[in-house]
């Protein structure tokens, strides 16, 4: 009934959240559907025209009663059996410390998506307040323990295929939200916390990543791009990231899509202000 | 008829006219922002009297986008719906319906008016500072609402004026039903229409002082360097933000829908009201269910402070939480059911006459019926990740409160506009009225429904039109806006309605529709 407009199923857990998408909306459906029909029944029958007289000595409380408890048992069963038993899946951790587990840090900032990869030791180099940049967006300390390695892109996520993914969320100014619809995958980027998000990745291809949370005049244009690939792809994309910033200047390169994003980062500078320069 | 009356009557008319006005304008904001949505390319038309900081040479700008969202969230919920549904309805009929000679405390009452009538003009006034008016939704999370322009310190002392005005409000319609009621009425022989309105004050009178503490302490954050909002280590514009930090947003979070969430109730307890006394009145028949329907109108509004945190889900709050407030979400939809059973059952062996009044309130049960529904995907944290923040949250509550709500009010004053001014409106325009209102309202809020399905999310000043969510909606957006301009066309009837009516001799009966309640016996 609601498939037509569901977004592709992109994740291991999409199908699981559908089928409570499903479930609900045939729930409503039925309940819209059998009250709606005696509504307009009794609309009709008990009409002026036809009934000129109230009948005063009607009661109707049994089959209400029923159909209460009946609509009572259909949520508590959706609520208990199915949705709450999905929710706590996708929101308990599981084991991220299998080697085999993507660990990627998502800095929002007013309107651009920081993504920031652990590189080719897979841990985290430090980053400050101070050093951030217009071209050092995560502030990331590159003569720190781990650093040396570590790879940011702006607006460009890219996740190897059918691996768990386990997405560090923050935000630098206000609250953002991550939203990646077609991976069923929406999680707040709140200030001062840090939000993991997880998920597997089944679906090759390029979906948005949109801001689902208002953040501010640019929130509409606040949109990423999540590219899953396969694993010789995502290596791929790691090493050619990793020769331009590693290998160079250290700093960061935004790749096509974000060219805007990049522009506006660079524009608005260390001492720059929101301007109306997206007119 | 005195300006500075502390008569309820007054009082009640007075907020009713003014509630009005701000419908009206409230509407007029979303009508340029569908424009918006349907034609973002486009000059608006008409655009340049909006002025180039807001939209030069017709083409809004986004924060002025940002600015109308948030002003027609505020206006339409607190500075129109629920004055109109309290301050009017509730002035205008309790004492009436109670037998009493007027509220408890007529000068609090006055003052209650005069403090909202303060409060909206705050509002408007910040369309003219510099940045214009508040821009952060009507939700004005932190950090957000810290950094933004000074319209938000305008929309938060706004807030606090309402506040007090309401809180006035509820202690005095509480304290009149409690203490007036006429010898012999006792509390199970109320209207229902009074009980909703003591739930409704009971409601406002708890749930409104946690936002009141919330908003001084965001107006210290703005004004006074505190931090309560604010954590450490914030990056604006890539400048690290001089606060002391240590503070929280989701504190915020939590203040607000404390109040918020109860705010739903205040919105829909007096339209169940008022869709009572008009069925009961329209079937000749009494309610069906009667001490069911109070029992669920009082547990309702003690489960309204307990479901806050369901609009939350997302904010990172830990799976226990949520569980918890998933299963009290879906515990209070029994109430509802419960009073909306009950009002379907009252037809049932009635003699149901489709006056307009009949109409509007008929019509409101099938499409607070789809508000409802549509709320259930919503309460559980599952479904609620891809809805989340998607125009199927809009759907969802515009349809309680529009076609909801509104038609509940209108059900209303249709009803006791002959026990106000002596005369009846025009049936035939009220049924213009009422078809062209149903219709286009739900040309504007059903398409809601598949765009927040395929993820397209609200708050977008293009309509989120460079996202692969939006492909395909370009129609449905050109309709809504096209429906929206046709419902505001629809309102022509009633307006038009209203001035000839009020032209004409007063020839109506005392009680036209041979109504059984007690406003209706005599003249006062």
């Amino acid at each position: 009934m609601i498939d037509q407009w569901l977004p592709p199923q992109g994740s291991a857990h999409a199908p699981e959240i559908d089928l409570v998408l499903r479930l609900v909306h045939w729930l409503m459906f039925a309940l819209f559907a059998g009250w709606g029909a005696y509504f307009v029944w009794v609309l009709i029958r008990f009409r002026e025209g036809r009934q000129p007289e109230p009948d005063l000595a009607d009661t109707r409380g049994r089959p209400a009663l029923w159909s209460e408890i009946a609509i009572v048992a259909a949520e508590g069963v959706l609520l208990v059996v199915i949705a709450l038993p999905i929710w706590f899946r996708q929101t308990l951790p599981p084991d991220t410390t299998a080697p085999s587990t993507t660990v990627v840090r998502v800095i929002a900032e007013q309107y651009a998506w920081n993504i920031h990869y652990p590189g080719a030791d897979g841990e985290f180099g430090e980053t400050r307040i101070e050093l951030v940049s217009s071209s050092n967006p995560v502030g990331l300390d590159r003569s720190s323990l781990h650093g040396a390695d570590d790879l940011v892109t702006i607006n460009d996520l890219h996740l190897p295929i059918n691996r768990p993914v386990e997405i560090r969320l923050s935000s630098k100014d206000v609250i953002h939200s991550f939203g990646v619809a077609a991976m069923r995958v929406k999680q707040d980027a709140v200030p001062g916390l840090l939000s993991p998000v997880w998920f597997t990745p089944v679906l090759a291809g390029t979906f948005d990543i949109a801001c689902s949370q208002l953040c501010g005049l640019g929130h509409y244009r606040m949109k990423g791009q999540l590219t899953v690939e396969s694993e010789t792809e995502y290596a791929a994309f790691l090493s050619a990231e990793a020769a331009i910033q590693v290998g160079g200047v250290p700093g960061v390169r935004a790749s096509a899509v974000s060219h805007d994003a990049q522009e506006q980062v660079v524009a608005r500078g260390p001492t720059g202000t929101h301007g109306r320069d997206d007119q | 008829m005195r300006i500075f009356s502390t008569d309820h009557k007054v009082v009640g008319l007075q907020y009713g006219w003014t509630s009005l006005t701000f419908l009206l304008l409230g509407f007029l904001l979303i009508l340029l922002i569908r424009w918006q949505l349907a034609w973002p390319a486009d000059p608006l038309p008409l655009g340049g009297l909006l002025g180039a900081g807001n939209a030069p040479g017709g083409f809004m700008l986004p924060e002025f986008y940002n600015q109308l969202g948030a002003m027609h969230g505020t206006i339409m919920v607190f500075l129109a719906v629920v004055p109109l549904a309290v301050g009017a309805f509730g002035n205008y009929l309790i004492p009436l319906m109670i037998g009493a000679p007027d509220m408890a405390f007529p000068r609090l009452n006055m003052l209650s008016y005069w403090i909202y009538l303060m409060a909206g003009l705050v509002m408007l006034a910040s369309f003219f500072l510099p940045g214009g008016a508040a821009n952060s939704g009507w939700t004005a999370y932190p950090p957000l609402s810290i950094l933004a322009t000074s319209g938000q310190t305008a929309w938060l002392v706004g807030m606090f004026l309402l506040i007090v005005s309401s809180l006035f409000a509820s202690i005095n319609i509480i304290v009149t039903i409690l203490q007036l009621r006429a010898p012999g009425m006792t509390m199970m022989t109320l209207p229902f229409f009074v009980w909703s309105q003591l739930v409704t004050s009971f409601l406002l009178l708890l749930a409104f002082p946690p936002l009141q503490a919330a908003a001084i302490l965001q107006l210290m954050d703005r004004l006074a360097g505190t931090s309560f909002f604010l954590p450490s280590g914030l990056v604006v514009s890539g400048q690290a933000l001089a606060v002391s930090g240590g503070g929280s947003p989701i504190l915020w979070q939590h203040l607000f829908w404390f109040l918020a969430h109860p705010e739903v109730y205040v919105l829909i307890l007096p339209a169940f009201g008022i869709v009572a006394e008009v069925i009961t009145t329209s079937t000749r028949k009494p309610l069906w269910g009667y001490r069911g329907m109070v029992g669920a109108a009082l547990f309702m509004g003690f489960m309204s402070f307990l479901v806050w945190a369901h609009h939350m889900f997302l904010t990172g709050m830990g799976p226990t939480m949520s569980a918890f407030f998933q299963v009290t979400t879906m515990i209070i939809s029994v109430p509802s059911v419960i009073i909306l059973s009950s009002l379907v059952l009252s037809l049932h062996g009635g003699s149901i006459r489709f006056t307009v009044p009949a109409l509007f309130a008929l019509a409101f049960l099938p499409m607070f019926g789809i508000g409802g529904l549509t709320g259930l995907p919503l309460g559980l944290a599952a479904s609620d990740i891809p809805l989340h923040d998607t125009y199927y949250v809009i759907g969802h509550f515009h349809y309680i409160v529009a076609p909801g709500t509104l038609f509940a009010l209108f059900a209303g004053i249709y009803h006791w506009f002959p026990r106000i001014s002596g005369r009846l409106l025009d049936e035939r325009l009220g049924r213009w009225h009422f078809w062209g209102s149903l219709i286009t309202m739900n040309l504007i809020f059903m398409p809601m429904f598949a765009q927040g399905l395929a993820g397209l999310n609200r708050r977008l000043f293009d309509g989120g039109r460079t996202y692969a969510a939006s492909a395909g909606f370009e129609f449905t957006y050109e309709l809504q806006a096209w429906a929206a301009v046709a419902l505001g066309l629809v309102q022509l009837f009633f307006i038009v309605n209203l001035i000839l009516t009020l032209r004409k001799p007063r020839t109506a009966p005392d009680n036209p529709w041979q109504s059984t309640t007690r406003e209706w016996q005599g003249r006062s």
